[in-house]
């Protein structure tokens, strides 16, 4: 068995009295795709926030078997993590380009980031914009704008909070396509998502969050045909979106 | 009041306002990082100017031993920041930077200050030896607040400011002291006979600007700075540590504060409490600017120069009166004009 990139051991993360997140253990083996599921509430956030010490946990967090539960943010963005916030956290106030520049802050003087250059080949719509402040870009282009700042900085383990919120049908596409590609390239990665459907196809292996607590574990093959997922998420999902055509998972009920 | 009068307030104005302007730029810089306001701004000015004075006597300055001291203090609380990952390396590091670095500088100054080596010498001395010292403060006292109120950080900030005033007494003793011009050079223009001390005030208030701007447009280190301001959250998961950008900031203020010291040294006699009145008018201009422009804090810092030498020739005893009041009018313009800020975190 490979080592695990990132194991997380009964993590929980409590707002005052409130426990949002309860023991949660988690692992992502080295170049695996993993993704996270739950309803609105359910803890995703909460969970991602706290991996990456923007909250405070419980519990014991390991990257690449160093314990990183007392590290700062910043320093476990040195050690290779990095998240794409569910609000994103642009620098609203400056361009595209010094957003990208940003990205590669922690190879500030090594030259070792991201390229500008393959992120304008990667998302078009930023090359255009490179002038304009991030405050004033659309929705998407945000989304892809923090996707490409993340990138920058040459995460090996990248967890992104929905990167479809608010996207087209066709970029959402567009994005789990950048996803995967990541992941082939050897990037660990952890991704939380509405889109079920979407998610799971993309991943290698999945965890199903509810109340704070995984209700439900394993390789996305497995969940996708699992009848609580169908039901709670693929099912609703179907149901919701009546534009998308038929699919496996509708027909196969 | 006739023109050439007029002229002439103008150009004390102007010359006094260049030297609000860079401690309101400072006081921009910092509040936007930290959401600290630093009130001991000022002090940074005075041990600017006492420390060339002395420099200028041929004796060792107070700020020296005052520069171990934080050195030495600022190491334990890097130390007790770092407790739970304080490996060798990072022992080298601090040790490099809060006790070495303050020790070559004593040595330098120790070994430099009895031999008197001239004006340029000394300031540059007198800069190294206060721009460390704001670093060292952000460590002690600021960056274990870093997630405090900004109620909380100001009464911290003028915690800071008595404990500096107190050391400036300690070290300095209560005598003023003034130093010669930087140029004795004056140059007759029209009415007025421009001299070349504020020649050099107003050229170097603008070589400071023109490096402000520099560095935050064209570095890297310049632009996280700006990202910590607008975003901190987003900034420090690029892996911008707050505290990285909390002692730059810190720094820079205090080298901006030690540079404008050293500038009104030659106008005015400099005592230890001087500091705080020229840093409060600095302040006045940094809240006209409303804490986070620096185009209208350095434009307000103009106005209130103008306001105070105007004010001075016409009603001497109301100068300080006026030149605060001034602030009011601002400050009801802008809270009719924009919604509150909110105190976010
Ligand atoms: N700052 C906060 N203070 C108090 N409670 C919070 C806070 N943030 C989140 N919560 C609560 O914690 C729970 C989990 O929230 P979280 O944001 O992690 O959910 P999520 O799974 O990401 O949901 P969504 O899919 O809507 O983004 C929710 O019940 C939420 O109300
Ligand atoms: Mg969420």
């Amino acid at each position: 068995m490979t080592r695990p990139m990132l194991e997380a051991e009964s993590v929980s993360v409590a707002y005052g009295k409130v426990e949002a997140v309860r023991g949660i253990s988690l692992t992502v083996e080295p170049g695996r795709l993993v993704t996270v599921l739950g309803a609105n509430g359910a803890g995703k956030t909460t969970l991602l926030n706290a991996l990456m010490g923007v909250l405070p946990a419980r519990g014991a967090i390991r990257f690449e078997g160093r314990d990183l539960t007392r590290l700062p943010v910043e320093a476990r963005v040195a050690q290779g993590l990095s998240l794409i916030p569910e609000r994103r956290e642009l620098f609203s106030t400056m361009t595209v380009e010094d957003n990208l520049k940003l990205g590669a802050f922690r190879f500030r003087g090594t030259g070792g980031g991201g390229d500008i250059g393959e992120m304008y080949r990667l998302f078009p719509r930023l090359a255009e914009r490179r002038r304009q402040h991030a405050g004033t870009l659309s929705g998407g282009e945000r989304q892809m704008l923090a996707m490409a700042r993340a990138l920058m900085g040459r995460p090996r383990l990248l967890m992104l909070d929905e990167p479809s919120l608010g996207l087209a049908p066709l970029i959402v596409a567009e994005v789990m396509r950048t996803v995967a590609r990541l992941r082939d390239e050897g990037v660990a990665i952890l991704l939380v998502e509405q889109n079920a459907r979407a998610a799971l196809q993309i991943a290698d292996h999945g965890y199903v969050l509810d109340g704070g607590t995984v209700v439900l574990e394993g390789d996305s093959r497995t969940l996708q045909t699992d009848a609580r997922v169908v039901e709670t998420y693929l099912g609703v999902l179907a149901a919701d979106d009546a534009a998308a055509p038929p699919n496996r998972v509708a027909s196969g009920r | 009041m006739d023109a050439t009068i007029l002229l002439l307030l103008l150009q004390d104005g102007v010359v006094n306002g260049a030297i609000y302007a860079l401690i309101a730029l400072s006081l921009v810089l910092v509040f936007t990082v930290t959401r600290v306001i630093l009130i001991p701004q000022g002090e940074f000015v005075a041990y600017g100017a006492l420390t060339l004075a002395s420099l200028e006597a041929g004796t060792l300055p107070g700020t020296v031993p005052l520069l171990l001291g934080l050195g030495a203090c600022a190491f334990l609380a890097d130390c007790a920041e770092a407790r739970h990952n304080l490996d060798g390396r990072a022992l080298l590091r601090f040790g490099l930077r809060d006790l070495a670095l303050p020790g070559v500088v004593a040595v330098i100054a120790w070994l430099l200050a009895p031999t008197k080596p001239g004006l340029p010498v000394e300031i540059l001395l007198t800069l190294v030896i206060v721009t460390p010292m704001g670093g060292f403060l952000h460590a002690v006292a600021f960056r274990p607040l870093a997630h405090a109120s900004v109620l909380v950080l100001l009464i911290a900030s003028v915690g800071v400011h008595l404990a500096l005033t107190g050391l400036g007494l300690v070290f300095f003793g209560a005598e003023g002291s003034r130093t010669p011009p930087l140029s004795e050079a004056s140059f007759p223009a029209g009415p007025l006979l421009v001299s070349g001390q504020s020649l050099w005030m107003i050229g170097l208030t603008l070589a400071i600007i023109v490096a402000l701007w520099l560095f935050f447009s064209r570095t890297l280190l310049g632009k996280a700075l700006i990202a910590t301001a607008v975003n901190r959250l987003g900034a420090r998961l690029m892996g911008i540590a707050p505290s990285l950008a909390g002692r730059l900031s810190f720094s820079v203020a205090a080298f901006i504060g030690a540079l404008s010291g050293v500038l009104i040294a030659p106008l005015t006699t400099v005592y230890y409490d001087t500091g705080f009145l020229i840093g409060l008018k600095g302040f006045v201009a940094a809240i006209i600017g409303g804490l986070a422009s620096y185009p209208a804090a350095a434009a307000a810092a103009l106005l209130v120069g103008i306001i105070e030498s105007v004010a001075s020739f016409e009603a001497s005893a109301f100068k300080e009166v006026i030149v605060f009041m001034a602030i009011i009018p601002v400050l009801l313009w802008r809270s009719l004009r924009s919604a509150p800020v909110e105190d976010e975190e």
